[in-house]
């Protein structure tokens, strides 16, 4: 088993906090993982990737082939879009649908969604509505984390206790808000798969 | 044997820690600047290794140089182009006979992803005849770096330890071993051995040449080095250097050709031969320059059988790092299919100042004060303030190297142009602005230094400046600007108009001035924060900072 996901987004979105989540999910289940990340420069409000490689066999390579990636997992939806060459043909795309505009020629949104819903294995998740609704729009990234469980390799349970864990130190409301906002997102990937069975994609 | 989740950097900094150095300096600069924040980190816990950011690579150096002075470890970091600047004390430190182990990190950065270029530390080590280790995991980096210190006392030379951007930004589980324990104090054996006064100079180097044969033994025998024939196949052979040798194996898994992996320099000749009477074409790969492809080359015809392909012949691009994919089209495989969506372009996405970031106020006021001055030349430095060159400020029009704003100012004012501006940073002011400002001074060049200074080296993650910001007046001050063109400014927005009005004045002045704006990194100030109410000012905090200075 080998699984292999491209973290997007915009610098200082949590782009690595998310990467740090999964991979410290993937450790305590006992499998082996790479994760490589991008520092300096990039950090600073531009497109920020990290590769997260997990495999029950050596990890070898510290980069994603092209066309080898199992999910491209974004917290922005144009940025889901930049590292669509890593997907796999039968690869799994989760983004969220809030968009972060830092740049003048931002594209029309509602088209850019209805173009990313037309890809196979598309799920697209109003993470901050959902974080919000947990308690703190600033928790969209474990929104996102749970709405990637869906098809992430480890047990749900592993990846809530890693963000557990993560969070202990600011103590157990934000632990809770975080569980509850990881559970809103996966309940949201289950309901967006159905949806799409549902419609026959 | 503990077991921990590191990244390459981090890597070596355990590996270092658990060598027995005493202590380890550097400059930040990505992708090194995780090795040492690892060990200043570390450094809190009683017994463990003395940790400090220096001013540049070169004092940096220079005080891991005292420490194997004195017959204990050190190790020093810095990113590749910071190895220019700590030049002069590398390239004379193989010299000296070390007998307190000294390893050099230096962090590559192929494919630029934070740097002005994609220069190969590995002709640095060639050039200063000292053997370089390179990693190509997690593991051999922790494995490599405890090596390098036996190495370097073994040798009584440096060693450098090459690392590049995809593994030092890379973490995976490291498993670490028995820590050994530090050096004594130990005087050098011999006195002139470190004095390269002509004449020691030469006996140095007549015994560095000498020991080159040694190394070479080594190199052959290590086991970074390591040769597999497949007997059944000569139409080709792979070398591979560092992490290439990942990419090899994830695309070859099963099916690999006779092997070479390089992981250890000088070249392992032998190998190299025994590989080439084998097979009749070798691929090289390597991690930016083509060191190893250019030396098997030469200039003079190779055996006729063998055809040599690399970075020089097109198989590998010859600018930009590898990757799996680079190394698949190399080996003449065809791009795997993927995921597209026609008809969607992606927009670029270029880095940014902060929301509220002093720089911009500064930029504001500093385009104010130039507007109406279609003469006015910008030179600037290297920071977050090189953004500074995108929309929407668009005001700057050089970076070059650390310090360079501050001489490149002075000659265009030579050359005649006026007014020319100087945009440098606190940080890179003390790194390498204060010699140019003292010929600025010595000439009373026509021009303006405008140091924005945000208290911290922000770029690489707000590291705290080897000297506090309040002390940055007295220096510029004692180098001698005068008084009355010497304005300290406070970046606020609410300033700006202010602060143009400053600027435009000193533009007019004919003669040199020194303006600093001044105010907090947001993202420094943020960290402060997190860190607690208790920690104190950064004014505040510069006497805890010399005692852990060198």
């Amino acid at each position: 088993m080998k699984f292999d996901t491209i973290l997007a987004g915009v610098g200082g979105q949590g782009v690595l906090s998310m990467a740090a989540v999964i991979g410290r999910a993937a450790a305590q289940d006992g499998l082996r993982a790479k994760q490589s990340e991008v520092h300096g420069m990039a950090q600073r409000g531009g497109a920020v990737q990290a590769h997260l490689r997990v495999s029950d066999d050596v990890v070898e390579s510290d980069l994603i082939a092209l066309g080898t990636a199992d999910l491209v997992l974004s917290l922005e939806p144009v940025e889901a879009l930049r590292y669509l060459a890593y997907l796999s043909p039968d690869g799994a795309l989760i983004t969220s649908s809030n968009p972060f505009r830092n740049i003048t020629d931002y594209p029309d949104l509602p088209a850019l969604l209805a173009r990313v819903r037309t890809l196979p294995r598309a799920i697209v998740v109003d993470a901050e509505q959902l974080a919000t609704q947990a308690g703190d729009v600033q928790a969209a990234n474990t929104v996102m984390v749970g709405a990637a469980s869906h098809v992430l390799p480890m047990p749900p349970e592993a990846l809530e206790d890693a963000i557990a864990a993560m969070y202990a130190r600011k103590g157990p409301a934000v632990v809770e808000l975080n569980r509850a906002a990881f559970r809103l997102g996966r309940g949201a990937a289950e309901a967006a798969t159905a949806g799409a069975v549902e419609a026959g994609r | 044997m503990p077991q921990n989740i590191l990244l390459g950097d981090e890597s070596v900094a355990l590996g270092a820690i658990d060598a027995g150095i005493t202590a380890a300096y550097g400059y930040p600069g990505t992708p090194s600047t995780e090795i040492l924040e690892y060990l200043i980190d570390r450094a809190k816990d009683p017994g463990s290794p003395r940790a400090a950011w220096c001013v540049n690579e070169k004092t940096a150096y220079e005080a891991a140089l005292g420490v194997c002075f004195a017959g204990r470890r050190a190790l020093v970091t810095m990113k590749h182009v910071g190895l220019n600047v700590a030049a002069d004390p590398f390239m004379n430190s193989a010299l000296v006979s070390v007998h307190g182990g000294l390893v050099l990190a230096v962090a590559d950065d192929p494919g630029m992803h934070s740097s002005q270029n994609e220069q190969d530390s590995r002709f640095y080590a060639d050039f200063a005849k000292v053997p370089c280790l390179e990693p190509a995991t997690q593991q051999e980096a922790y494995d490599m770096t405890r090596e390098a210190f036996d190495l370097s006392e073994r040798f009584a030379v440096p060693v450098m330890l090459r690392l590049v951007t995809r593994l030092a930004h890379s973490r995976t589980t490291v498993t670490a071993d028995e820590p050994r324990a530090e050096n004594p104090l130990r005087r050098a054996p011999e006195r002139s051995s470190w004095i390269l006064l002509p004449a020691n100079a030469r006996r140095q180097w007549d015994g560095l040449l000498r020991r080159q044969a040694a190394l070479q033994d080594w190199s052959e025998t290590s086991w970074h080095n390591h040769l597999e024939l497949v007997t059944t196949r000569h139409d080709v052979g792979v070398i591979t250097a560092g992490i290439a040798r990942n990419y090899l194996r994830e695309e070859l898994r099963d099916d690999l050709p006779s092997h070479l992996h390089i992981g250890a320099y000088p070249l392992p000749v032998g190998l190299i031969r025994t590989l080439a009477r084998h097979v009749n074409s070798i691929v090289v790969l390597e991690d930016g320059q083509p060191f190893i492809e250019r030396q098997i080359r030469g200039i003079l015809p190779g055996p006729q059988h063998l055809r040599v392909r690399g970075r020089m012949t097109g198989e590998v691009p010859a600018a930009g790092e590898l990757s799996p994919d680079v190394v698949r089209a190399a080996l003449g495989m065809h791009r795997r299919p993927s995921r597209s969506l026609a008809g969607v372009t992606v927009p670029n996405r270029p880095p940014q100042l902060c929301d509220g970031c002093p720089h911009a106020h500064a930029y504001k006021a500093l385009g104010q004060a130039i507007a109406g001055m279609p003469g006015a030349m910008v030179t600037a430095d290297i920071g977050c303030y090189t953004l500074g060159a995108l929309p929407p400020f668009s005001i700057i029009e050089s970076c070059v190297c650390m310090g360079a704003s501050i001489g490149m100012a002075r000659g265009a004012a030579d050359a005649g142009v006026r007014p020319v501006v100087a945009v440098i940073g606190d940080s890179t002011f003390l790194h390498s602005g204060v010699a140019p400002l003292m010929d600025a001074v010595a000439a009373n060049a026509d021009m303006t230094v405008l140091i924005l200074d945000n208290e911290t080296v922000g770029m690489t993650g707000a590291q705290d400046t080897a000297v506090p910001s309040s002390r940055l007046e007295a220096i510029a001050r004692a180098a001698g600007v005068a008084p009355e063109h010497f304005h300290v400014v406070d970046a606020h927005p609410r300033r700006v108009d202010d602060n143009a009005a400053i600027l435009r004045r000193e533009f007019e002045h004919r003669g040199l001035s020194v303006v600093i704006a001044r105010r907090e990194c947001k993202v420094a100030a943020k960290r402060r924060a997190r860190a607690g109410a208790a920690a104190p000012l950064p004014c505040e905090r510069a006497p805890q900072r010399e005692e852990v200075a060198p």
